[in-house]
């Protein structure tokens, strides 16, 4: 199987869906510059815009609903406040609100996460505030080839779809099968499988919960990992599955903690397996502060892996029955 | 006429408790149907919440549109709408927008589907002076003359924007000034007076098939109830009031047609009244429609 930075599989998953739907079509911010090799390939289905993210959004939706399927690159996920008319009042609400008329085919991109020191109107973990508006699906994977299969799963998709790319994982090399490899939305992914304790988590902090369960591994801790991958529709049952299995969560996430996905994670878990849980579920986020810029401070932001360690010695340490060692 | 009749009977449904207050165009009915009137059936429209005599003059039938406001089943959103964001699809009305502006960002992406797609129609957007001072009227304007999208703009030139004169809130005096720095032609008409309206519209309509290009056609005229129902208005001159009811569209069109002896008061009697009728059946359809289930509050979230 080839290796591919996530932009790679990015561009790889775009120019498949343009060669396999002509009403496919992608515009933003430099998107035709830095895709040179589609404009070559498709024309003016691969677009420059101005510099001007309300109207990008609304062309989209627009677009959407008459027949195009849109895909857009918002660039930084900052930005998308001056897109939120389009993507939340317009592609989310206006099938509702016209009695389902109109659907809204589209993807909107953009890049979030700490790892290029950008600052906080470049890095704003807000996925949150997508998943909490009706009408919209919210993506956000962490390996290559889930970026492939997620996005191409996003383009077919008749609703509206947030699609954000963590920084630090751009660069990142991965396995990615070729051809129509497609990973359906909705549907998280057990990476690791363990039994006294699941980590749940999305984007880059997946690797970081990864590097958790080695840790742990080696201190006799077996742990699960998921990854979400779809954040709405959330993949409810394969939570549940873990919980049931383990009985102990540590839920890790970069964006901050106030009604995060992580509160939603526990929330469902209380109200569906709370019978199963050994221990209260725990979270590790990015705390309430804009996003540094200065590295150091950053990957103070960030979580990392000692924490989540260190958090699940403690959840093994409050309850009664023993872990069990490997 | 039926434009009025329609929302006349709506703000006595108001009053009475049967209907919740609406957004009316009660003055402004001569851009509706002069522009309106000059589209032809491939052509789209994106209205707002004062959308009902776009509707209306693109055949909507007064029923359904009535069902809609009294949140009942048969409504043509099915009572998820209620009288702000009406959209019929299959009459070309399409995407309406509440949001003031919200139309001038819809509108770019239905021309380029219509020029993607290869489709004939031009897409008309039809938006307030308070649209055209939202920051997403220029980003219209620019990115539609950049791609060279055939829309028609229509500014509602109605001097006020929900409770705000368009003198205290607005830099330019008219709406029209805006467009040619983006290098799209404009043209400021008379907005009482519906066959200026047509024919102004029907000219731009035709530069617009000529060209490719965008138009802007600003349409002056006066909101002559309130932001909506109820409003007494007690913010409005009276005396400019009185003078844009003296130039009533309703009643400039009807001294026309007498005096011009293609109409005679008698004729224009039995019009009103044929009118008043066919509303007041609108109303019964409306209020004998079934409501919504509870269950279908959940349908229509996701394709």
């Amino acid at each position: 199987m080839p290796k591919l930075n996530t932009f790679a599989a990015i561009h790889q998953a775009i120019a498949e869906e343009l060669e396999r739907d002509a009403r496919v079509i992608m515009f933003g911010e430099g998107v035709a510059t830095k895709r040179a090799d589609l404009v070559q390939a498709f024309g003016n289905r691969v677009r420059n815009t101005p510099l001007a993210e309300a109207i990008i959004a609304g062309t989209a939706a627009g677009a959407a609903a008459t027949g195009l399927r849109p895909v857009i690159d918002l660039l930084f996920a900052p930005f998308m406040t001056y897109s939120m008319d389009a993507i939340v009042n317009s592609a989310g609400k206006l099938r509702y609100m016209s009695g389902g008329q109109f659907a809204f085919p589209m993807v909107a991109m953009a890049m979030t996460g700490s790892g290029w020191t950008v600052g906080a109107q470049h890095n704003h973990n807000n996925e949150a505030w997508f998943v909490h508006s009706p009408g919209l699906k919210v993506v956000m994977p962490s390996s290559p080839a889930d970026f492939k299969g997620l996005l191409k799963a996003a383009i077919r998709d008749e609703n509206p779809v947030l699609f954000f790319v963590d920084m630090a994982l751009t660069h990142v090399e991965g396995e990615v099968p070729e051809g129509d490899h497609v990973v359906p939305l909705g549907k998280a992914a057990l990476l690791r499988q363990g039994r006294d304790v699941t980590l749940i988590s999305y984007a880059k902090t997946v690797h970081t919960c990864l590097d958790a369960a080695a840790k742990l591994a080696e201190q006799g801790i077996s742990a699960e990992v998921i990854d979400l991958r779809s954040l709405k529709p959330l993949d409810e049952a394969t939570i549940l599955a873990s919980v049931r299995k383990t009985g102990r969560v540590v839920v890790v996430h970069e964006a901050s903690r106030l009604c995060g996905v992580g509160a939603e994670v526990a929330a469902l878990i209380s109200e569906h397996a709370v019978d199963a849980l050994r221990a209260p579920v725990k979270r590790i986020t990015g705390p309430d502060v804009p996003a540094p810029s200065s590295y150091v401070l950053e990957q103070a932001f960030t979580p990392q892996a000692p924490a989540i360690v260190e958090a699940v010695c403690e959840l093994a340490a409050r309850t009664k029955r023993e872990v069990v060692t490997a | 006429m039926l434009i009025r009749a329609y929302e006349e009977k709506l703000v006595e449904l108001q009053q009475s408790g049967g209907a919740a207050g609406t957004c009316t165009s009660v003055g402004e009915e001569a851009s509706a149907v002069g522009v309106v009137a000059a589209l032809s059936h491939d052509d789209l429209i994106l209205t707002n919440h004062r959308s009902a005599g776009h509707l209306l003059a693109r055949g909507a039938d007064p029923g359904r549109m009535m069902a809609e406001v009294m949140g009942r089943r048969t409504g043509y959103c099915h009572g998820k709408s209620g009288s702000l964001h009406i959209s019929v699809k299959d009459l070309g009305v399409v995407l309406t927008s509440t949001i003031v502006g919200g139309e001038l960002s819809l509108v770019t992406g239905v021309a380029l589907s219509n020029q993607m797609l290869g489709k004939p129609g031009i897409a008309t957007a039809f938006f307030g002076d308070g649209a055209a001072c939202e920051g997403v009227f220029h980003e219209s304007l620019n990115l539609a003359s950049v791609w060279k999208l055939p829309i028609l703009y229509v500014c509602e030139n109605n001097q006020w924007q929900a409770f705000v004169h368009r003198a205290e809130a607005m830099a330019a005096w008219n709406v029209a000034e805006h467009a040619a720095p983006y290098g799209i032609t404009a043209q400021t008409v008379d907005g009482n007076d519906v066959i200026a309206v047509h024919a102004a519209a029907r000219h731009a309509i035709d530069e617009i098939r000529r060209t490719g290009r965008p138009y802007l056609l600003e349409v002056q005229t006066y909101r002559q109830r309130g932001h909506y129902e109820p409003d007494d208005q007690a913010y409005v001159d009276p005396e400019e009031l009185a003078r844009w009811k003296a130039r009533d569209p309703i009643l400039l069109l009807s001294k026309k047609l007498w005096h011009d002896k293609v109409l005679t008061g008698r004729d224009l009697g039995a019009m009103n009244a044929r009118v008043k009728e066919q509303i007041e059946a609108a109303a019964r359809f409306a209020a004998h429609s079934p409501m919504p289930e509870p269950a279908d509050l959940l349908t229509d979230v996701y394709a």
